[in-house]
């Protein structure tokens, strides 16, 4: 019934090793960033990756772009696998995924006017004829909403959100199918946020890109994406349509997660909802607890936990997918 | 942290050898070391001669591996074994036995370049030591006093002050310290060098100062600014405002957390330019007459002394590479991010 | 009439700067009783952390100009000697900041940095801090905290390290603790943690607490009153309650507007305050929320009053200020019926 997935991502795996602090530096042991990771995305749609620090989800990001070589695991765009992709290989690909980065004011280089910053993958790819960059650029800046008269300005003179949106600009240059954004508004001012989000939704419509919206705001992600995965130690513990998993989520872990944002419509209507507490930090990636990696917090824990690794699958009657032994109901 | 030493000496070792690899190569493989070594005034007689004592016609790996070799065990002076043995009967005394390490002769000088740098190396290294002390104390002095009244006139004084005596070559300054500051003007008794056996301590700094003093202008106008930029980059740190807020008297939170902060990168600065320095300073013995290593070099050169130029870079190169491991541990152990990795 | 424990009244801090004099906060005034929570929303460049650094005398031995009067206690701080301010600083009033990894000197062991904090104040024996700081350690939730003590800062996880800053400050019992966005770079999970933690600590020791954040929600949970800042001034002022179910203030309601939940209505749009927070060099005379503000034109037909005037913070209802010529704010509520905002 579904069309071939634009992206289909099986088992990717992502062990950076550990070197030892001994005469010779050996490997000591790996930390597991992505531990097995699967998920599809389809044209036009965009899918959350929600986790906090430690879960791999930012490593996902950059292995789906490429800008890392995963350990192993599939990365299938339009059928083709990238995983192990040489850079020859990658480079007519890095046309079609694009990334936004976090950090506006450090993912722009100051030396570059804007114009040259946008108009670079024009140059490198080849696209357009050397008279005719400057009217795409200028048509890129217009559409995330920038004075197309600006291309001459440094990054250094424009505000923060203005940055994101120049780093946006760049991303859409070469007309990509995919864009993996990677927290692509939280070092931005709150109202500001708003703006980045509406831009990248009508973008998503006007030109139909799928989006892989990494984020630890379970607010915003609610609010761009209708399907969410849960990432928690390198592993995807839910995944699932964003009514479901924030009316009714079925992994303990994404029960916690969210019981713990703090709620301002919540607030508003005067309820309060009853808080999970976890306790102790995340544990450590290189030697993550055996079977569910989440069982050392979770207050349902049982033997089986420890002994075999949950895997994820459909919970109840919806489309609802989550690595549990015990789900909620 | 041991590991972590004993892999930086490991390392050091090996760049040791590799340099002097490329100072042989450097010195034998590109020109004629005999021509060279005979200088001006040549004959065929004396070319000969000299290809005898030290083997400048044997293969290039045969001379590496004789070299090699009298840095670990000793070697002897003439190469040529045919020579030596007949020297040995008629003239016993000019065959050289030197130990290890051995880093050449000078037949020029009659003696092992090891020996001629031992006879000019404490003049250098107490050069050193003093313009270091100098430079180091009163850099950061006037560096730290330029940051807390940043934007002052004590700043501005400074920093022009620092940008004119910066740009002054050595060799002005020691001339200007001798000819006026010395000669005309008497303000200090003529720099003749006395060691501290002779003179005593007084008498010895005193004919240090003004030597050291030239070598450390330079490079404390370097340190001051460096200081200053420092101290302001460590102030303007978050974990200042957090000593503040704690209540801190200023005076802790200026050198306690701040200048500790800037002194890290400093210090392994000021480890590598002493290290220059240990090579000898050319201009400024030069001008004084001071006999170090600069104007063992500058007459070695003049006499195309081949082996003592060879002996002299060595000596400077492992010079570095030894204060480059001793840097390098210190910032291990002054970062507790860098060794507990 | 006695004072409230904690009284700033008419704060006002200039910087001057080559490019003119940046007016970080003008004429900020609010009042704080032991044991409550004063919640402070801003944006970058609203002054929010200008203004508490100013309790805390952080501006002293800089270019900035400082005047109003800040009463701790019975005493205007401001009108303390250097000195004087040293002592309360760290001891009666302490703050924790945003990044605890950069806020923490990266040299010194965790333990050594919490004792300087307790022998600032106390003239005390390096054993002595010691202990004391091993209980401060525990107190905040740290495990193992006499092996953790000799660790250095960044061999911790940003939760803890946050916990190891709150230690540090509330080792002396200040009367009162600023908060600068404690939670904002921690995860969410993390965040909770240590929202829980600083409330216990509040009731034990009757703490005056000042939060800032730009989070709404994490307002909404802690605080008992909070104080909207808007280009150094304050523009709306009253409880948690009253702010979210009848925001009169169009700022106020623009940010309840454009931030997305976890919770209501899906489908409801985020609506964006469209332009940017405006310079504090050369502020313009009149509201300084008036270049993106809706509701101007409402005020008297022109947008004139607005663009001319500022608004004086008046109570709308008692405990509810706003800084606004807009008279009846029910009107803005018309523009997102899906809020369901109280009337």
């Amino acid at each position: 019934m579904s069309a071939t997935p634009l992206l289909d991502v099986r088992d990717l795996v992502m062990h950076f090793p550990v070197k030892s602090r001994g005469i010779v530096a050996r490997t000591v042991g790996h930390v597991k960033a992505v531990d097995g990771v699967s998920f599809t995305l389809q044209a036009g749609q965009a899918l959350g990756l929600v986790g906090e620090s430690g879960s791999g989800k930012t490593t996902t990001g950059r292995l789906i772009t490429r800008l890392q070589k995963p350990t192993s695991g599939q990365i299938l765009f339009e059928g083709q696998d990238i995983a192990k992709s040489s850079p020859r290989q990658l480079k007519p690909l890095r046309r079609e995924i694009q990334m936004i980065f976090q950090d506006p004011y450090t993912s722009l280089n100051p030396r570059q006017t804007v114009g040259e910053i946008v108009g670079a993958p024009l140059a490198i790819h080849k696209l357009v004829p050397r008279d005719k960059r400057l009217g795409r650029v200028q048509e890129l800046l217009e559409i995330v909403g920038l004075n197309p008269e600006h291309y001459n300005r440094y990054p250094h003179e424009f505000s923060g959100g203005q940055r994101q949106r120049i780093g946006i600009a760049r991303a859409l240059t070469l007309q990509p199918k995919v864009l993996v954004a990677d927290e692509p508004v939280s070092a931005l001012d709150v109202s500001i946020q708003a703006q980045v989000i509406n831009l990248m939704q009508d973008l998503q419509r006007e030109f139909n890109i799928a989006f892989l919206f990494i984020a630890h705001d379970l607010a915003i992600v609610r609010h761009f994406c209708p399907e969410i995965a849960v990432m928690y130690l390198g592993k995807i513990v839910e995944k699932a349509p964003r009514e479901e998993l924030y009316a009714a989520p079925k992994h303990p872990y994404t029960k916690a997660l969210l019981s713990a944002v703090p709620d301002v419509e919540q607030a508003r209507i005067g309820g309060r909802r009853e808080r999970i507490r976890l306790t102790g930090d995340v544990p450590s990636p290189i030697n993550p607890p055996s079977g569910c990696h989440f069982r050392t917090r979770c207050w349902k824990a049982q033997d089986v936990c420890a002994t075999t690794e949950p895997l994820l699958q459909k919970v109840g009657a919806g489309a609802d997918e989550a690595a549990c032994h015990f789900p909620e109901p | 942290m041991i590991a972590f030493a004993i892999r930086r000496i490991l390392v050091g070792i090996a760049m040791l050898l590799a340099m002097v690899l490329v100072v042989f190569v450097l010195f034998f493989a590109a020109g004629n070391p005999a021509r060279d070594v005979c200088g001006k005034f040549c004959t065929p007689d004396k070319l000969k001669q000299i290809t005898q004592v030290y083997g400048y016609d044997q293969p290039l790996t045969y001379q590496f591996g004789q070299f090699m070799k009298g840095l670990v065990i000793g070697r002897d002076f003439p190469v040529d074994d045919k020579y030596r043995a007949q020297l040995e009967k008629t003239h016993p005394e000019l065959v050289i036995h030197c130990d290890a390490p051995c880093l050449g002769y000078s037949q020029h000088d009659s003696m092992t370049v090891n020996a001629e740098i031992a006879k000019y190396y404490p003049i250098t290294i107490q050069l050193a030591i003093f313009s270091f002390l100098l430079w180091i104390v009163f850099g950061i002095l006037f560096g730290v006093l330029a940051a807390v009244f940043k934007g002052r006139w004590l700043d501005r004084i400074v920093v022009g002050v620092t940008l004119v005596v910066y740009a002054l070559p050595t060799f002005f300054v020691g001339t200007f310290l001798l000819q006026y500051i010395s000669i005309r003007w008497k303000l200090f008794p003529y720099p003749r060098y006395v060691s501290i056996a002779d003179g005593g301590p007084i008498a010895w700094i005193t004919s240090l100062f003004l030597p050291a003093l030239t070598l450390a202008l330079f490079y404390m106008a370097g340190y001051v600014r460096i200081t200053r930029a420092f101290v302001l980059e460590s102030m303007s740190e978050d974990y200042i405002r957090t000593a503040k807020a704690k209540g801190l008297p200023m005076r802790v939170v200026l050198f306690k957390h701040g200048l500790r902060a800037a002194l890290t990168p400093l210090l392994s600065m000021a480890g590598l330019d002493f290290a220059a320095l240990l090579a000898g300073a050319v201009i400024t013995e030069s001008v004084f007459n001071y006999q170090g290593l600069g104007l063992l070099a500058v007459t070695a050169n003049k006499n195309s002394d081949l082996p003592i130029l060879i002996g002299l870079v060595i000596t400077a190169g492992a010079a570095v590479i030894v204060m480059n491991i001793i840097v390098d541990l210190l910032y291990a152990y002054v970062d507790p991010r860098v060794r507990l990795r | 009439m006695t004072r409230p424990f904690l009284s700033v009244e008419n704060l006002v801090v200039h910087f001057p700067t080559p490019d003119g004099i940046v007016r970080a906060t003008d004429g900020l005034s609010y009042s704080l009783e032991r044991g409550q929570t004063l919640g402070i929303v801003g944006e970058s460049g609203s002054g929010k952390s200008v203004s508490s650094s100013a309790i805390l005398g952080l501006h002293r031995g800089t270019s900035a100009r400082v005047s109003g009067q800040i009463w701790l206690d019975g005493v205007d701080l401001l009108q303390l000697s250097d000195e004087e301010m040293r002592k309360r600083r760290g001891h009666d009033v302490a703050m924790i900041f945003q990044d605890p990894l950069s806020s923490l000197h990266p040299y010194y062991r965790v333990g050594d940095q919490i004792g300087e904090a307790y022998r600032a104040h106390h003239n005390v024996s390096k054993r002595a801090a010691r202990i004391r700081t091993i209980e401060m350690l525990a107190r905040v939730g740290i495990p193992q905290p006499d092996r953790r003590v000799d660790d250095y800062p960044h061999q911790f996880s940003g939760g803890m390290r946050q916990r190891v800053m709150i230690a540090m400050a509330l080792i002396n019992d200040p009367t009162l603790l600023i908060a600068d966005e404690p939670t904002t770079a921690l995860d969410v999970t993390v965040q909770a943690q240590i929202l829980d933690l600083l409330q216990d600590l509040q009731r034990e020791f009757q703490t005056a607490l000042i939060m800032i954040t730009h989070d709404l929600g994490v307002i909404a949970e802690v605080a008992d009153d909070v104080l909207v800042m808007y280009a150094g001034r304050a523009v709306e002022h009253g409880s948690g309650r009253d702010l979210l179910t009848k925001p009169s203030m169009p700022y106020t309601w623009g940010l309840i507007q454009s931030i997305p939940d976890v919770s209501g209505p899906v489908d409801k749009p985020l609506r964006p305050i469209p332009g940017s927070p405006p310079s504090l060099v050369n502020p313009p005379k009149g509201c300084a929320f008036f270049p993106r503000c809706p509701y101007a034109k409402l005020v008297d037909g022109t947008g004139d009053r607005c663009a001319n005037e500022m608004p004086e913070l008046l109570p709308i209802t008692p405990g509810h200020l706003k800084r606004c010529h807009l008279e009846d704010p029910e009107v803005m509520y018309e523009d997102a019926p899906e809020l369901e905002v109280a009337r």
